[in-house]
Protein backbone atom coordinates (compact mmCIF):
# COMPACT_ATOMS: atom_id res chain seq x y z
CA UNK A 1 0.00 0.00 0.00
CA UNK A 2 2.91 2.65 0.41
CA UNK A 3 3.47 2.15 4.00
CA UNK A 4 4.54 5.15 5.69
CA UNK A 5 4.53 7.18 2.09
CA UNK A 6 0.43 6.47 2.26
CA UNK A 7 -1.58 4.86 5.37
CA UNK A 8 -0.23 1.07 4.53
CA UNK A 9 1.49 0.84 8.19
CA UNK A 10 -1.58 1.75 9.61
CA UNK A 11 -3.85 -0.78 7.68
CA UNK A 12 -1.19 -3.18 8.19
CA UNK A 13 -1.64 -2.77 12.02
CA UNK A 14 -5.36 -2.92 12.33
CA UNK A 15 -4.61 -6.77 10.15
CA UNK A 16 -2.43 -7.19 12.35
CA UNK A 17 -3.78 -6.13 15.76
CA UNK A 18 -7.34 -7.00 15.24
CA UNK A 19 -7.57 -9.68 12.46
CA UNK A 20 -9.38 -7.51 10.10
CA UNK A 21 -9.52 -8.64 6.62
CA UNK A 22 -8.65 -5.98 4.31
CA UNK A 23 -12.06 -4.08 3.91
CA UNK A 24 -12.70 -3.63 7.44
CA UNK A 25 -9.24 -2.60 7.94
CA UNK A 26 -9.20 0.09 5.24
CA UNK A 27 -12.75 0.91 6.52
CA UNK A 28 -11.55 1.39 10.12
CA UNK A 29 -8.63 3.28 9.47
CA UNK A 30 -10.29 5.88 7.12
CA UNK A 31 -13.33 6.37 9.47
CA UNK A 32 -10.18 7.32 12.15
CA UNK A 33 -8.27 9.41 9.56
CA UNK A 34 -11.94 11.35 8.56
CA UNK A 35 -10.97 10.24 4.37
CA UNK A 36 -12.25 8.17 2.08
CA UNK A 37 -10.60 4.31 1.77
CA UNK A 38 -9.12 5.26 -1.75
CA UNK A 39 -7.54 8.66 0.04
CA UNK A 40 -5.60 5.89 2.34
CA UNK A 41 -3.44 5.18 -0.98
CA UNK A 42 -2.98 8.79 -2.06
CA UNK A 43 0.40 9.81 -1.86
CA UNK A 44 -0.66 13.65 -1.84
CA UNK A 45 -3.41 13.61 0.76
CA UNK A 46 -1.61 11.29 3.10
CA UNK A 47 1.65 13.15 3.13
CA UNK A 48 -0.15 16.22 4.28
CA UNK A 49 -2.43 14.25 6.99
CA UNK A 50 0.35 12.50 8.54
CA UNK A 51 2.02 15.42 8.41
CA UNK A 52 -0.86 17.53 10.44
CA UNK A 53 -1.57 14.41 12.80
CA UNK A 54 2.39 14.31 12.95
CA UNK A 55 2.48 10.27 12.92
CA UNK A 56 5.38 9.79 11.09
CA UNK A 57 5.94 11.06 7.28
CA UNK A 58 8.10 9.23 4.54
CA UNK A 59 10.57 12.42 4.41
CA UNK A 60 13.12 13.73 6.63
CA UNK A 61 11.16 16.54 8.36
CA UNK A 62 13.21 17.35 11.74
CA UNK A 63 10.98 18.17 15.12
CA UNK A 64 8.30 15.58 13.28
CA UNK A 65 7.43 12.54 14.89
CA UNK A 66 9.61 9.34 14.54
CA UNK A 67 10.09 5.75 15.97
CA UNK A 68 8.44 5.15 18.82
CA UNK A 69 7.42 8.64 18.92
CA UNK A 70 5.60 8.08 16.26
CA UNK A 71 3.71 4.60 17.20
CA UNK A 72 2.91 6.18 20.27
CA UNK A 73 0.71 8.55 18.15
CA UNK A 74 -0.54 6.16 16.01
CA UNK A 75 -1.96 4.02 18.83
CA UNK A 76 -3.55 6.75 20.45
CA UNK A 77 -5.00 7.28 16.27
CA UNK A 78 -6.09 4.05 15.97
CA UNK A 79 -7.20 3.11 19.77
CA UNK A 80 -4.87 0.13 19.69
CA UNK A 81 -1.89 -1.45 22.02
CA UNK A 82 1.34 -1.22 20.21
CA UNK A 83 4.26 -3.22 22.20
CA UNK A 84 7.06 -1.44 21.60
CA UNK A 85 4.92 1.71 23.11
CA UNK A 86 3.94 -0.32 26.10
CA UNK A 87 7.45 -1.45 26.74
CA UNK A 88 8.81 2.19 27.10
CA UNK A 89 5.95 3.48 29.22
CA UNK A 90 6.68 0.43 31.76
CA UNK A 91 10.06 1.54 31.44
CA UNK A 92 8.85 5.32 31.93
CA UNK A 93 7.11 3.74 35.21
CA UNK A 94 3.89 5.46 33.28
CA UNK A 95 1.64 1.98 33.44
CA UNK A 96 0.93 0.60 29.92
CA UNK B 1 -2.02 -8.76 -30.85
CA UNK B 2 -2.06 -12.35 -32.32
CA UNK B 3 1.23 -13.12 -30.59
CA UNK B 4 1.64 -12.72 -27.41
CA UNK B 5 5.54 -12.40 -25.66
CA UNK B 6 4.99 -14.10 -22.30
CA UNK B 7 6.73 -16.82 -19.83
CA UNK B 8 7.46 -20.28 -18.73
CA UNK B 9 7.50 -21.17 -15.14
CA UNK B 10 11.48 -21.74 -15.32
CA UNK B 11 11.48 -17.28 -16.40
CA UNK B 12 12.13 -18.56 -20.30
CA UNK B 13 10.28 -16.36 -22.59
CA UNK B 14 7.86 -17.82 -24.93
CA UNK B 15 5.75 -16.92 -27.59
CA UNK B 16 2.10 -17.61 -27.25
CA UNK B 17 -1.23 -17.24 -29.08
CA UNK B 18 -4.40 -15.64 -27.62
CA UNK B 19 -6.02 -19.31 -27.97
CA UNK B 20 -3.20 -20.52 -26.76
CA UNK B 21 -2.80 -18.52 -23.39
CA UNK B 22 -6.75 -19.06 -22.87
CA UNK B 23 -6.60 -22.63 -23.57
CA UNK B 24 -3.44 -23.06 -20.27
CA UNK B 25 -5.43 -20.38 -17.87
CA UNK B 26 -8.16 -22.82 -18.57
CA UNK B 27 -5.84 -26.17 -17.86
CA UNK B 28 -4.30 -24.08 -14.92
CA UNK B 29 -7.50 -23.65 -13.22
CA UNK B 30 -8.82 -27.17 -13.74
CA UNK B 31 -5.88 -28.46 -13.05
CA UNK B 32 -5.95 -27.14 -9.19
CA UNK B 33 -9.85 -27.56 -8.81
CA UNK B 34 -8.89 -31.28 -9.70
CA UNK B 35 -5.99 -31.39 -7.26
CA UNK B 36 -7.78 -29.58 -4.37
CA UNK B 37 -11.37 -30.60 -4.88
CA UNK B 38 -12.20 -26.68 -5.17
CA UNK B 39 -14.47 -24.64 -7.64
CA UNK B 40 -12.08 -23.50 -11.01
CA UNK B 41 -12.17 -20.17 -11.74
CA UNK B 42 -15.12 -18.52 -13.61
CA UNK B 43 -15.66 -17.83 -17.33
CA UNK B 44 -15.10 -14.37 -16.76
CA UNK B 45 -11.94 -14.79 -13.99
CA UNK B 46 -10.34 -16.84 -16.72
CA UNK B 47 -11.18 -13.86 -19.46
CA UNK B 48 -9.63 -11.23 -17.28
CA UNK B 49 -6.75 -13.57 -16.56
CA UNK B 50 -6.59 -13.77 -20.93
CA UNK B 51 -6.90 -9.81 -21.14
CA UNK B 52 -4.21 -9.53 -18.03
CA UNK B 53 -1.60 -11.69 -20.13
CA UNK B 54 -2.15 -10.31 -23.60
CA UNK B 55 -1.28 -6.58 -22.26
CA UNK B 56 1.68 -5.32 -23.97
CA UNK B 57 2.14 -3.72 -20.62
CA UNK B 58 5.74 -4.62 -19.33
CA UNK B 59 4.43 -3.40 -15.33
CA UNK B 60 0.45 -3.63 -14.37
CA UNK B 61 -1.23 -3.24 -11.52
CA UNK B 62 -4.31 -3.13 -9.67
CA UNK B 63 -7.26 -1.01 -9.85
CA UNK B 64 -6.66 2.21 -7.51
CA UNK B 65 -8.60 1.27 -4.55
CA UNK B 66 -7.44 -1.98 -4.94
CA UNK B 67 -3.89 -1.34 -2.66
CA UNK B 68 -3.51 -4.16 -0.26
CA UNK B 69 -0.54 -4.49 2.46
CA UNK B 70 2.92 -6.09 2.10
CA UNK B 71 4.33 -8.75 4.75
CA UNK B 72 7.93 -10.05 4.03
CA UNK B 73 9.93 -12.89 4.92
CA UNK B 74 13.65 -13.45 4.58
CA UNK B 75 14.04 -9.85 6.34
CA UNK B 76 16.81 -7.71 4.56
CA UNK B 77 18.24 -10.96 3.03
CA UNK B 78 17.61 -9.82 -0.35
CA UNK B 79 20.05 -6.34 0.41
CA UNK B 80 22.89 -8.11 2.34
CA UNK B 81 22.46 -11.33 1.67
CA UNK B 82 24.24 -13.66 -1.05
CA UNK B 83 22.99 -15.85 -4.29
CA UNK B 84 20.95 -18.42 -1.83
CA UNK B 85 18.88 -15.34 -0.50
CA UNK B 86 18.67 -13.34 -4.04
CA UNK B 87 21.06 -11.09 -2.38
CA UNK B 88 22.63 -8.46 -3.83
CA UNK B 89 25.29 -8.31 -2.03
CA UNK B 90 25.33 -4.57 -0.40
CA UNK B 91 27.62 -3.89 2.68
CA UNK B 92 24.48 -2.72 5.01
CA UNK B 93 23.49 -3.93 8.37
CA UNK B 94 19.64 -5.76 9.39
CA UNK B 95 18.79 -2.36 10.98
CA UNK B 96 20.05 -0.38 8.12
CA UNK B 97 18.19 -2.41 5.49
CA UNK B 98 15.30 -2.17 7.77
CA UNK B 99 15.17 1.64 8.02
CA UNK B 100 15.77 1.40 3.65
CA UNK B 101 12.73 -0.83 3.00
CA UNK B 102 10.86 1.40 5.56
CA UNK B 103 11.54 4.68 4.41
CA UNK B 104 13.02 4.11 0.79
CA UNK B 105 10.95 0.77 -0.67
CA UNK B 106 7.80 1.78 1.27
CA UNK B 107 7.12 -1.70 2.83
CA UNK B 108 4.11 -1.71 5.01
CA UNK B 109 5.51 -4.05 7.55
CA UNK B 110 9.18 -5.26 8.36
CA UNK B 111 10.68 -8.15 9.97
CA UNK B 112 14.18 -8.90 11.91
CA UNK B 113 15.55 -11.69 11.32
CA UNK B 114 18.92 -13.77 11.83
CA UNK B 115 20.56 -14.73 8.16
CA UNK B 116 20.42 -18.50 9.28
CA UNK B 117 16.61 -17.50 9.36
CA UNK B 118 15.80 -20.71 11.31
CA UNK B 119 14.29 -21.11 15.08
CA UNK B 120 17.08 -23.48 16.20
CA UNK B 121 20.18 -21.45 15.33
CA UNK B 122 18.63 -18.24 16.78
CA UNK B 123 17.68 -19.92 20.28
CA UNK B 124 21.23 -19.66 21.40
CA UNK B 125 21.81 -16.27 20.83
CA UNK B 126 18.34 -14.67 21.32
CA UNK B 127 19.52 -12.38 23.32
CA UNK B 128 21.66 -10.74 20.28
CA UNK B 129 18.33 -11.15 18.19
CA UNK B 130 16.67 -9.37 21.47
CA UNK B 131 19.00 -6.22 21.01
CA UNK B 132 18.61 -5.84 17.32
CA UNK B 133 14.79 -6.21 17.40
CA UNK B 134 15.24 -3.54 20.47
CA UNK B 135 17.02 -1.26 18.40
CA UNK B 136 15.07 -1.32 15.25
CA UNK B 137 12.24 -0.47 17.34
CA UNK B 138 13.03 3.08 18.54
CA UNK B 139 13.59 4.19 14.98
CA UNK B 140 10.98 2.84 12.88
CA UNK B 141 7.08 3.00 12.44
CA UNK B 142 5.88 -0.04 10.75
CA UNK B 143 4.50 -2.62 12.06
CA UNK B 144 8.10 -5.08 13.01
CA UNK B 145 7.67 -8.81 13.09
CA UNK B 146 10.48 -11.03 14.00
CA UNK B 147 10.64 -13.96 11.40
CA UNK B 148 12.82 -17.60 11.23
CA UNK B 149 11.70 -20.78 9.41
CA UNK B 150 10.25 -24.01 11.82
CA UNK B 151 12.91 -26.07 9.71
CA UNK B 152 12.12 -29.03 11.54
CA UNK B 153 14.69 -30.69 9.35
CA UNK B 154 17.52 -29.14 11.29
CA UNK B 155 16.85 -31.38 14.70
CA UNK B 156 17.37 -34.88 12.65
CA UNK B 157 21.09 -36.09 12.29
CA UNK B 158 23.48 -34.84 11.60
CA UNK B 159 22.60 -31.68 11.80
CA UNK B 160 20.38 -32.43 15.19
CA UNK B 161 20.04 -35.06 18.26
CA UNK B 162 17.29 -36.53 16.54
CA UNK B 163 17.35 -39.92 14.28
CA UNK B 164 16.78 -38.56 10.55
CA UNK B 165 13.48 -39.59 8.88
CA UNK B 166 15.09 -39.70 5.44
CA UNK B 167 17.35 -42.42 6.35
CA UNK B 168 14.74 -44.53 8.34
CA UNK B 169 12.13 -44.19 5.65
CA UNK B 170 13.86 -46.03 3.37
CA UNK B 171 14.54 -48.71 5.73
CA UNK B 172 11.70 -49.17 6.22
CA UNK B 173 11.52 -48.21 9.60
CA UNK B 174 8.04 -46.62 9.58
CA UNK B 175 7.42 -46.25 13.17
CA UNK B 176 10.98 -44.97 14.15
CA UNK B 177 10.82 -42.34 11.76
CA UNK B 178 7.64 -41.54 12.85
CA UNK B 179 8.48 -41.45 16.68
CA UNK B 180 11.99 -39.55 15.37
CA UNK B 181 9.79 -36.78 14.37
CA UNK B 182 6.98 -36.67 16.55
CA UNK B 183 10.11 -35.82 19.18
CA UNK B 184 11.83 -33.37 17.29
CA UNK B 185 8.43 -32.09 16.65
CA UNK B 186 8.14 -30.81 20.58
CA UNK B 187 11.83 -29.47 21.12
CA UNK B 188 11.08 -27.24 17.30
CA UNK B 189 7.43 -26.37 19.08
CA UNK B 190 9.32 -25.34 22.52
CA UNK B 191 12.17 -23.33 20.44
CA UNK B 192 9.69 -21.38 18.44
CA UNK B 193 7.63 -20.25 21.62
CA UNK B 194 11.22 -19.17 23.44
CA UNK B 195 12.24 -17.00 20.68
CA UNK B 196 8.42 -15.52 20.60
CA UNK B 197 8.51 -15.01 24.02
CA UNK B 198 11.78 -13.20 24.11
CA UNK B 199 10.68 -10.93 21.11
CA UNK B 200 7.44 -9.82 22.80
CA UNK B 201 9.55 -8.97 26.00
CA UNK B 202 11.18 -6.56 24.13
CA UNK B 203 8.53 -5.01 21.88
CA UNK B 204 8.31 -6.76 18.75
CA UNK B 205 4.53 -6.37 17.54
CA UNK B 206 4.68 -10.03 15.63
CA UNK B 207 6.27 -12.99 14.96
CA UNK B 208 5.94 -15.17 11.80
CA UNK B 209 6.80 -18.43 11.77
CA UNK B 210 7.95 -18.45 7.95
CA UNK B 211 8.15 -21.89 5.28
CA UNK B 212 6.09 -23.79 7.63
CA UNK B 213 5.81 -27.40 6.25
CA UNK B 214 9.02 -27.69 4.83
CA UNK B 215 9.69 -31.12 6.22
CA UNK B 216 6.26 -31.46 5.87
CA UNK B 217 3.48 -32.43 8.34
CA UNK B 218 5.08 -33.16 11.65
CA UNK B 219 6.64 -30.09 11.23
CA UNK B 220 2.92 -28.21 10.71
CA UNK B 221 1.63 -29.73 14.03
CA UNK B 222 4.78 -28.47 15.73
CA UNK B 223 3.92 -24.75 14.19
CA UNK B 224 0.08 -25.19 15.15
CA UNK B 225 1.20 -26.18 18.53
CA UNK B 226 3.64 -22.84 18.84
CA UNK B 227 0.82 -20.72 17.50
CA UNK B 228 -1.41 -21.89 20.42
CA UNK B 229 0.73 -21.11 23.12
CA UNK B 230 2.29 -17.66 21.71
CA UNK B 231 -1.44 -16.61 21.00
CA UNK B 232 -1.77 -17.77 24.83
CA UNK B 233 0.88 -16.16 26.41
CA UNK B 234 1.69 -13.22 24.82
CA UNK B 235 0.02 -10.26 21.97
CA UNK B 236 2.23 -10.78 19.62
CA UNK B 237 0.32 -10.68 16.06
CA UNK B 238 1.36 -14.29 14.48
CA UNK B 239 2.20 -14.93 10.64
CA UNK B 240 1.90 -18.29 9.31
CA UNK B 241 3.42 -18.19 6.11
CA UNK B 242 3.44 -21.95 4.38
CA UNK B 243 5.91 -23.56 2.12
CA UNK B 244 4.22 -24.98 0.07
CA UNK B 245 0.63 -25.74 -1.27
CA UNK B 246 0.40 -29.68 -0.32
CA UNK B 247 1.35 -30.80 3.27
CA UNK B 248 3.99 -33.78 2.94
CA UNK B 249 2.75 -36.60 4.77
CA UNK B 250 6.24 -37.40 6.12
CA UNK B 251 4.82 -38.85 9.07
CA UNK B 252 1.36 -39.47 8.44
CA UNK B 253 -0.92 -39.94 10.63
CA UNK B 254 -0.45 -36.72 13.05
CA UNK B 255 -3.61 -34.71 13.54
CA UNK B 256 -4.27 -30.89 14.85
CA UNK B 257 -7.86 -30.49 16.32
CA UNK B 258 -9.02 -33.98 14.75
CA UNK B 259 -8.30 -33.09 11.59
CA UNK B 260 -5.25 -35.35 9.54
CA UNK B 261 -2.10 -32.41 8.67
CA UNK B 262 -0.57 -34.72 5.80
CA UNK B 263 -2.67 -33.44 2.13
CA UNK B 264 -4.09 -30.55 3.39
CA UNK B 265 -4.36 -27.77 0.67
CA UNK B 266 -4.40 -24.34 1.62
CA UNK B 267 -7.86 -23.43 1.97
CA UNK B 268 -8.13 -26.59 4.89
CA UNK B 269 -4.38 -24.94 6.24
CA UNK B 270 -5.66 -21.67 6.75
CA UNK B 271 -8.90 -22.87 8.83
CA UNK B 272 -6.18 -24.42 11.18
CA UNK B 273 -4.11 -21.76 11.37
CA UNK B 274 -6.82 -19.80 12.56
CA UNK B 275 -7.90 -22.33 14.86
CA UNK B 276 -5.32 -22.37 16.58
CA UNK B 277 -4.70 -18.45 17.08
CA UNK B 278 -2.75 -16.80 14.21
CA UNK B 279 -3.70 -13.63 12.88
CA UNK B 280 -2.09 -13.91 9.26
CA UNK B 281 -2.09 -17.09 7.29
CA UNK B 282 0.73 -16.77 3.94
CA UNK B 283 -0.28 -19.57 1.64
CA UNK B 284 2.16 -20.72 -0.46
CA UNK B 285 0.99 -22.29 -4.45
CA UNK B 286 4.77 -23.70 -6.08
CA UNK B 287 5.11 -22.95 -9.66
CA UNK B 288 5.72 -25.72 -12.58
CA UNK B 289 8.90 -25.08 -14.56
CA UNK B 290 7.47 -26.84 -17.37
CA UNK B 291 4.33 -24.95 -17.76
CA UNK B 292 3.74 -21.05 -18.80
CA UNK B 293 3.13 -18.42 -16.40
CA UNK B 294 -0.66 -17.75 -17.59
CA UNK B 295 -1.09 -21.60 -16.60
CA UNK B 296 0.65 -21.24 -13.51
CA UNK B 297 -0.75 -17.86 -12.36
CA UNK B 298 -4.16 -19.33 -13.33
CA UNK B 299 -3.53 -22.52 -11.21
CA UNK B 300 -2.05 -20.18 -8.43
CA UNK B 301 -5.07 -17.83 -8.25
CA UNK B 302 -7.74 -20.97 -8.25
CA UNK B 303 -6.22 -22.27 -4.85
CA UNK B 304 -5.58 -19.01 -3.28
CA UNK B 305 -9.38 -17.68 -4.20
CA UNK B 306 -10.88 -20.87 -2.34
CA UNK B 307 -8.52 -20.26 0.34
CA UNK B 308 -9.70 -16.02 0.81
CA UNK B 309 -12.93 -17.57 0.95
CA UNK B 310 -12.28 -20.06 3.71
CA UNK B 311 -10.33 -17.77 5.34
CA UNK B 312 -11.83 -15.41 8.43
CA UNK B 313 -8.46 -13.57 9.34
CA UNK B 314 -6.25 -11.98 6.18
CA UNK B 315 -4.61 -13.58 3.94
CA UNK B 316 -1.20 -12.35 2.48
CA UNK B 317 -0.28 -14.84 -0.74
CA UNK B 318 3.08 -15.76 -1.33
CA UNK B 319 4.07 -14.26 -4.70
CA UNK B 320 7.67 -14.70 -5.48
CA UNK B 321 10.62 -16.78 -6.85
CA UNK B 322 8.84 -19.76 -7.29
CA UNK B 323 5.64 -19.70 -5.87
CA UNK B 324 2.52 -17.91 -6.11
CA UNK B 325 2.75 -17.99 -10.72
CA UNK B 326 5.78 -16.12 -10.15
CA UNK B 327 8.82 -18.01 -12.23
CA UNK B 328 10.92 -20.11 -10.52
CA UNK B 329 14.27 -17.97 -11.45
CA UNK B 330 16.64 -15.37 -9.71
CA UNK B 331 15.79 -12.67 -11.93
CA UNK B 332 12.10 -13.11 -11.54
CA UNK B 333 10.63 -10.92 -14.55
CA UNK B 334 8.48 -7.77 -13.67
CA UNK B 335 6.37 -8.64 -16.07
CA UNK B 336 4.94 -11.91 -14.61
CA UNK B 337 5.41 -10.81 -10.79
CA UNK B 338 3.62 -8.02 -11.31
CA UNK B 339 0.86 -10.25 -13.21
CA UNK B 340 0.75 -12.65 -10.90
CA UNK B 341 0.50 -10.32 -8.33
CA UNK B 342 -2.54 -8.16 -9.64
CA UNK B 343 -4.39 -11.66 -10.20
CA UNK B 344 -3.75 -12.21 -6.55
CA UNK B 345 -5.33 -8.84 -5.51
CA UNK B 346 -8.25 -8.82 -8.54
CA UNK B 347 -9.27 -12.77 -8.50
CA UNK B 348 -7.78 -14.56 -5.57
CA UNK B 349 -9.40 -11.87 -3.32
CA UNK B 350 -6.05 -11.84 -0.93
CA UNK B 351 -5.38 -9.27 1.99
CA UNK B 352 -2.35 -8.71 1.30
CA UNK B 353 0.93 -9.97 -0.64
Amino acid sequence: MGGIRTAGDLVARMQLHRKMRLPEAKAYVADRLKVSTVDLSDEVIMRELREELDIGVITSVPGAAKGLAAKARIARLLDIRVNSVDVLKEKMELGS
Amino acid sequence: MGIIRTRMGDGRAVELTVDDIRADIQAGTEEAADRGRIPALTGNEQEWLVELFCRPDRVVGVEQGHEVVLTDDGSVNALYGAQSSSGVGVPVSREMGIRVYERAFCMDTMEVGHPDYSFKPVRPIVALEQQAMESTLLGTIIPMYYGAMPNLALYARPDGPFPNPADLLPAGRIADARIAQEEAAEVCSRDMVYVARKMWEVGADGINFDTTASAGDAEFLATLRAVEQVAGTTGLSIEVGMAAEFVLGMHGEVEYQGTRLAGLYPHEQVRLVEMAGAHVFGPAVNTNTRRSSPWNVSRAVTFVKACSQAAGIPVHANVGIGVGGVPMCETAPVSMVTRASAAMVEIGRVDGL
